[in-house]
């Protein structure tokens, strides 16, 4: 088998061994599977309403997959794509409620403001990674904790006054689409999955096609060699970081400007920037791979919301079930050296 | 019985290639045999085959006249067969003893019984005198130590057959001779050893027989009393082979390289480069002579801009380079063969191709408007490739699948390709065999006649000789005296290398 067949095989089997073992869980803990798994699809695609939720909820896991698949091409872990989701989060609605202005410049403004902030998040790993060459996953994993509560307190006290959530954004600012939701029979899809999809593209196009993509590249790489042929490592590296913040600030905007409309102080993290990491592993971090990896997640995620009304089923197991998948993959070794063994066979 | 090992007719397939097409190889008991082939010949693959690692497609395996089936590392083991292999497997972190028991560690009621292997380890090292501290951290301890205990380990585990993978590429001159002493030790002790390598100076030195094989083909087996290294070299390359590089007297022309009281400090902060002065004309080659480890890597790094120098000037063509970034000084118009292929010269994992642009990927036509060129890079490593004989299956190949010698002819190719003033050829023929180092020795000489300088830094001492047009002789850090390779001797060389001889050569400093 070709690697290329083996980069698409090993994904889908470890997706089919987390189904597979998350059935036995379920078995095995007395509730129907079969059931279950009806729910789960009726949940993600039974109706037009559940599969807008799903490309709506698909729209951040891209961006998350996409930040993190970033940093991990140019040899770096970003496990910051969470905080950096959060600032982003916070700097469009932000944007959203602090100006009025036409459409045409407000909407612009505030996604980039979300891009911008993920990417001033990310930049400081970045820096202590190449200045002082401080591990950048202590850093990244710090920073989300900053970043939960400085946002917290931003929220309390200069968005609102002391109310647990910031006013709606301006119409102006919003990527709503009356258009999406009414063709999804009033599901929350919007337009984002526009730039999500804009955003595969660019991260494809900027790594394999651009000088600077083959600068980054090499430097996650080799860094010596790098350093041999008169690039500059640190410069990369701290410009690696930003790019993967800012992909992780977008996904924060979809939450701000489409999915909610506002911020709220938030308990704990979202859990998409984490997922994120999830999303780029299964995806092998190249772009089309995430696409479909983040299809999986978003579908898994939201169908699991069906789970306990037609099935009686908690939707913590999918959560189980998505972790299973992740270590299938991390676990891919096993998988590959196996269907080593049966092409072998095949061949003989 | 006549043999301790044979290997009868083998053949070894991958996809897409022949590794090893019916070769036979007999070893006799107390007997040095050599295993010589170009890089790439499949020497290695056969020496897996032996080890367990590959199962072959064809052929049989005999130990000790009994016929075996090898199937993994531990039953090649058990039968006596002992792998010293080229790049050491040993946790850096852990004692010479702890390396050696792992994986057979001998406890004591569920402890390791550390004192009792650390006393069995020190029997063994006295018994081969191989003067090896049990209770030395790795890390602490030089290459050539590391590599006897490599073979410690072997012996541990009781292996009477040791196969050497390329033993004498990781170590210097003094360390070379102490290794053979050391093989020559083991087979009076009764053991029978297995010798890759392509280096025929050693098989002449050390070793009773030779198989040669070329291309994945058995060649045949010869005694080494009854051959020369010529005969070897061509019975390897297929082709006759020129020890001597031709050449002609040089014509130095004007000063390319002027290097004016240098200083530079090693990452310790220790001055490794002190006071140097040494100049280099177009259309010479500079050959720096030299033990490793007295500044030449931190001459090389400061000139190219990979490392600050504390002080002093580096001219290029008059204009000074000294402390600029690695990509003014390559713009300047220096090119650089590095030391370490693998950690400077390329980006393993991309396709050779793309290696192929490493220090111009952002200039046109490669680049436009921050845009690669794809067409036009390929279209580059293709000639590259052609011109330059690199053999890999395409260019979109990764580096990482070509063998060193077509890895290093990649690199050459690159460098030469960029038309520098200044070429800097360090260790340019590190590992490689006599048909890729004669073909690269050619184009050093090429690239002097067509009155660019050169210069070169090697720990062979045939390389400088038989290269360079002046030998400048560098000790702790200094250009110690200036030679011409006509007039000079290997012994004189070697005295001065050895830092004796300074002072009268002092007056000679500035070349």
């Amino acid at each position: 088998m070709s690697n290329r067949m083996k980069n698409i095989v090993v994904p889908l089997v470890a997706v089919l061994l987390g189904v597979l073992v998350g059935t036995i869980i379920m078995v095995a803990t007395g509730y129907n599977a079969g059931s279950a798994f009806i729910a789960l699809w009726n949940g993600a695609f039974g109706e037009i309403y559940y599969t807008g939720e799903v490309v709506r909820q698909v729209t951040p896991y891209i961006l998350a997959g996409l930040a993190v698949a970033f940093a991990f091409r140019t040899g770096l872990f970003n496990i910051g794509v969470e905080g950096q989701l959060i600032v982003g989060w916070l700097a469009a609605v932000w944007v959203g409620v602090a100006f009025e202005l036409p459409k045409f410049i407000h909407l612009p403004l505030a996604v980039l403001a979300a891009a911008a902030a993920g990417a001033m998040w990310a930049f400081i790993p970045g820096l202590l990674k190449a200045k002082f060459k401080v591990h950048e996953v202590i850093v990244t994993i710090m920073m989300n904790y900053v970043a939960l509560h400085v946002t917290n307190y931003i929220i309390r006290t200069v968005l609102s006054e002391k109310s647990d959530r910031t006013e709606m954004i301006a119409e102006s600012a919003s990527l709503r689409s009356p258009f999406l939701e009414g063709l999804t029979d009033y599901s929350r899809l919007h337009w984002g999955i526009l730039i999500a999809l804009a955003c595969v593209f660019i991260m494809w196009f900027l790594l394999e096609k651009t000088s600077k993509g083959y600068e980054l590249r090499a430097v996650g790489f080799n860094q010596h060699a790098s350093e041999y042929a008169g690039m500059s490592v640190s410069k990369n590296i701290i410009l690696s970081m930003v790019i993967s913040g800012a992909f992780a600030g977008l996904a924060g905007a979809m939450e701000a400007l489409g999915t909610f409309g506002y911020a709220a102080i938030k308990g704990g993290f979202t859990g998409v920037g984490f997922d994120g990491i999830a999303v780029a592993l299964l995806g092998g971090n190249g772009p089309i791979g995430i696409i479909f990896a983040a299809l999986l997640f978003g579908s898994l995620k939201v169908g699991a919301l069906n789970m306990p009304l037609e099935a009686g089923v908690p939707n913590e197991l999918v959560d189980i079930i998505i972790a299973l998948i992740v270590f299938f993959v991390a676990a891919s070794y096993m998988i590959r050296i196996f269907i080593d063994r049966i092409s072998k066979k095949g061949v003989k | 019985m006549d043999y301790v090992i044979e290997m009868l007719n083998i053949r070894k397939e991958f996809p897409g290639i022949v590794a090893n097409d019916n070769i036979t190889l007999q070893l006799k008991p107390g007997e040095i045999h050599a295993l010589l082939g170009e890089n790439g010949a499949g020497k290695s693959t056969l020496m897996n085959v032996l080890f367990g690692l590959y199962q072959p497609e064809k052929g049989e395996i005999k130990v000790k006249g009994k016929p075996v089936r090898i199937t993994d590392p531990n039953i090649a083991n058990d039968l006596g067969i002992g792998m010293v292999h080229q790049h050491f497997m040993l946790v850096d972190r852990f004692t010479v003893t702890e390396n050696i028991i792992l994986g057979k560690e001998t406890t004591k009621g569920g402890k390791i019984d550390i004192k009792k292997a650390e006393k069995e380890v020190r029997e063994i090292s006295e018994r081969y005198g191989l003067a090896v501290d049990p209770q030395a951290k790795i890390s602490d301890i030089s290459v050539g130590m590391q590599q006897r205990v490599e073979i410690l380990k072997t012996l541990y585990r009781g292996a009477e057959i040791l196969i050497f993978d390329e033993p004498t590429a990781v170590l210097t001159p003094q360390e070379i001779k102490e290794l053979i002493q050391i093989m020559k030790t083991l087979i009076q002790e009764g053991k029978s050893i297995i010798l890759i390598t392509h280096k025929l100076k050693e098989i002449m030195e050390v070793c009773d027989r030779v198989t040669v094989i070329r291309k994945g083909v058995g060649i045949g087996t010869v005694n080494v009393t009854e051959t020369n290294p010529n005969e070897l070299a061509s019975l390897m390359v297929g082709r006759e082979v020129t020890f001597k590089t031709d050449k002609t007297d040089s014509k130095p022309q004007e000063q390319v390289l002027e290097i004016h009281d240098l200083n530079v400090k090693d990452s310790r902060g220790l001055g490794v480069v002190n006071n140097l002065n040494l100049n280099v004309r177009a259309g010479e080659i500079v050959g720096i002579a030299g033990v490793d480890g007295n500044g030449q890597s931190e001459l090389i790094e400061a000139i190219t801009g990979l490392r600050k120098s504390e002080s002093g000037s580096i001219k290029l063509n008059g204009k000074e380079i000294v402390n600029m970034s690695p990509r003014k000084v390559t713009e300047t118009g220096v090119g650089h063969i590095p030391q370490d292929r693998h950690k400077h010269g390329l980006v393993l994992d991309f396709p050779i191709g793309e290696n192929m642009v490493l220090q111009t990927y952002y200039k046109a036509p490669f680049s436009k408007k921050g845009v690669l060129n794809f067409k036009e890079i390929y279209s580059k490593a293709k000639k590259l490739i052609k011109e330059f004989d690199v053999r890999t299956p395409s260019e979109y190949t990764l580096a990482r699948a070509l063998s060193g010698g077509n890895q290093q002819k990649a690199i050459i190719g690159r460098e030469i390709d960029r038309n520098p003033d200044l070429l800097i050829a360090a260790q340019p023929t590190r590992g490689l065999d006599v048909g890729a180092i004669e073909y690269i020795h050619k184009r050093l000489i090429e690239q002097r006649d067509q009155g660019k300088a050169v210069l070169l830094i090697s720990f062979e001492l045939d390389e400088i000789m038989n290269v360079s047009d002046r030998i400048a002789v560098i000790y702790e850090g200094e250009i110690v005296a200036v030679v011409d390779p006509k007039q000079t001797t290997e012994q004189e060389l070697g005295l001065l290398m050895a830092g004796s001889k300074r002072k009268e050569a002092g007056g000679e400093n500035h070349v």
